[in-house]
């Protein structure tokens, strides 16, 4: 009974390990059969989407109360991704000069990236995936030993007590960085859908590079949590698995509504919290500008530092005329442009300064 | 440490103690108390975590150790930590009582003894046990700090590299409660209780209120409690718990009313909602009703 239970959890999603069973078992023992329910639900779940996959695979009893009824989706298999040519395929049919090659690195980096094609564009997401190792940090609370900075009165005084009470220079401390947690947010309606693929192709080497410090968002006509899928290694599969989870891919656009709902589930519970949140969009608006406004300030009260890139923000003649985007200016910390590698590279700029 | 019968036995003795606690919960408990397994709550803010291990500690009879968990908490701060000056007073006690007396290998191991030895949370639960260790928004530590807690949680041990391992005569009753700002790992999840805390229901929560502010006007209780409910199925950045309700109630209280009118509730607002959008929001749903 106890084995035909566990391969139905299973196959319900949920992490039935053999210890857990076993303290499934025991816990069955010590409280009685009838309330196998509960004992199930305490000792084989571990998150709220746990129990609702335990709810779901078991009939519970009627009389018991649940906690929030959390939704698992299952959507259809999309490949909304075009299968990229490999790197090399688009070095190999220009002069091996080296020198030349460099330069037209440097001319690539410097296209509009809706403009490029294929084989460009493979070789744009190679030159991002580079631009995502650097560090994103903040002052931790813990210090290190260093030449210079506030005094160190504990390894001062122990310095002091060694040499037998007589007085020893001061030893110097500073704060230790710690990581700051990045946040992507990335709108993935029809007018962004240029530049969406290169985006989730930049949230991907970061989450590749920091996977704890990074949280990668999908905004649409809602809001979708791409993290688990681009911790995937590969990034071919990444792409394929999160635009299997984006159920809103080149539709329209609620932009309030999707950083309302970020803000309300995710951001205000800490996601948020002393982050560098990135915004891309381009601030297409169906709905009223003003609610996104007041959604922008209240993730810009939260997060350390809220940047908003607009792939249209590096046009000549380009002015924040888009209803969003006038109503989102006087509260983020900086508009940039997003349109090509080497301006993405001055987002990442931007995020540090924080 | 007591026994109870069964869960419902503990969620009468948890009753006693001011808690109303649902039939998970005073499982998760019961089969703490009988296991001895840690209990993981989860749950938004103000719903009852931290007040769960309090009770549990008063029904139970057991001492409550509370460790609240912050950013930066480290080994010294949550297991133990050397008396550095005590050990250098003692070093120059015995510098002038006992010249040349002791052998250095001597003094040195008489500098690393128990009584100089501070005990933080963790340590003084596995010292003291039985007892009720309660570990508070563990989500807050870091996540190195999750590694520390496994010795406790699951051997009830702390092992200090000069002193040899310390292990508990009975295991503490272990409370882990996490406001789920992040995820904790699963290796500290899978060998606890896991216990998802909701919002009560209104009838729940009317006792609740009755429970905690005695002489409570009956019909003030249940329409706080049917408002507070109201409340959370609005849009809101943060949806009232039980202890703004309990908050609602003895503010209402205070100002000696005995109906919650559309007006009053407009006043009183701050007391529940603490973002300014959320109580604008409330605020023209009062008004619409």
């Amino acid at each position: 009974m106890l084995v035909e239970l566990a391969g139905k959890l299973r196959a319900a999603g949920l992490p039935v390990t053999l210890d857990r069973l076993a303290a499934y078992a025991e816990a069955l023992d010590a409280a009685g059969v009838a309330h196998a329910y509960w004992v199930g639900r305490l000792t084989l779940c571990g998150s709220p989407e746990d129990i609702a996959r335990y709810d779901a695979a078991l009939a519970p009893p009627a009389s018991a109360a649940r906690g929030p009824s959390w939704q698992v989706r299952r959507l259809p298999e999309r490949s909304l991704f075009r299968a990229t040519m490999p790197p090399s395929a688009a070095t190999a049919d220009q002069d091996p000069a080296l020198s030349v090659q460099a330069a037209a690195t440097e001319v690539l980096r410097h296209r509009d990236i809706a403009t490029l094609s294929d084989a460009e564009r493979a070789e744009a997401a190679a030159l991002l995936a580079r631009v995502a190792t650097a560090d994103i940090t903040r002052p931790g609370r813990r210090h290190r030993p260093a030449g210079h900075g506030g005094v160190d009165r504990r390894r001062s005084v122990r310095a002091m007590l060694r040499a037998g009470g007589e007085p020893r220079p001061l030893l110097h401390q500073v704060r230790s960085p710690r990581p700051r947690r990045l946040v992507l947010l990335i709108d993935v309606s029809g007018s962004m859908s240029p530049y969406a693929d290169a985006l989730l192709r930049l949230a991907h080497a970061f989450t590749r590079h920091r996977p704890r410090w990074t949280e990668t968002y999908s905004l649409g006509t809602q809001l979708t949590r791409l993290t688990p899928a681009l911790r995937i290694r590969d990034v071919e599969a990444a792409l394929r698995e999160a635009g299997r989870l984006i159920p809103d891919w080149r539709g329209g656009t609620r932009l309030a509504d999707g950083v309302a709902a970020f803000v309300r589930r995710d951001g205000h519970r800490g996601v948020a919290r002393r982050a560098a949140v990135v915004v891309f969009s381009d601030g297409w608006e169906s709905a009223d500008p003003a609610r996104l406004g007041a959604t922008v300030a209240h993730l810009h009260r939260l997060a350390a530092r809220t940047v908003w890139v607009s792939p249209h923000a590096g046009r000549p003649g380009f002015a924040p005329t888009a209803g969003g985007l006038a109503a989102v200016l006087p509260h983020v910390d900086a508009l940039v442009a997003g349109h090509t590698v080497a301006a993405l590279h001055a987002v990442l700029e931007e995020v540090r300064r924080a | 440490m007591p026994d109870f019968a069964s869960p419902a036995a503990l969620a009468a003795g948890l009753a006693d103690a001011g808690y109303l606690a649902d039939e998970g919960l005073a499982m998760a408990g019961f089969l703490a108390l009988r296991l001895h397994r840690p209990i993981f709550l989860e749950g938004d803010a103000g719903v009852g975590k931290t007040a769960f291990a309090a009770a549990l500690a008063e029904t139970a009879g057991l001492e409550l150790i509370r460790l609240q968990c912050y950013e930066g908490l480290d080994a010294s701060h949550a297991l133990y930590d050397w008396d550095f000056a005590r050990q250098v007073l003692h070093l120059r006690a015995v510098e002038t009582a006992a010249h040349g007396t002791l052998s250095a290998a001597d003094l040195e191991a008489d500098l690393y003894d128990r009584r100089f030895l501070l005990a933080r949370p963790l340590l003084q639960a596995v010292e003291r046990a039985p007892c009720v260790l309660l570990v508070d928004e563990v989500d807050r530590a870091d996540d190195e700090f999750e590694a520390y807690l496994l010795e406790v949680l699951a051997d009830a041990a702390v092992t200090v590299p000069e002193l040899g391992r310390i292990t508990a005569a009975v295991p503490p009753v272990v409370v882990v409660t996490s406001n789920r700002t992040r995820e904790v790992h699963d290796a500290l999840k899978r060998r606890c209780l896991y216990h998802w805390v909701g919002h009560p229901t209104p009838e729940r929560e009317t006792a609740i209120l009755h429970r905690r502010l005695p002489g409570l006007d009956e019909r003030l209780a249940a329409q706080v409690a049917a408002a507070t409910a109201h409340l959370r199925t609005l849009d809101l950045v943060k949806p009232p718990g039980v202890a703004e309700a309990i908050d609602w109630a003895a503010a209402l209280r205070a100002l000696s009313a005995d109906t919650l009118t559309a007006e009053l509730a407009a006043a009183t607002l701050g007391v529940v909602l603490k973002v300014r959008e959320d109580i604008a929001l409330a605020a023209g749903a009062v008004g619409a009703r």
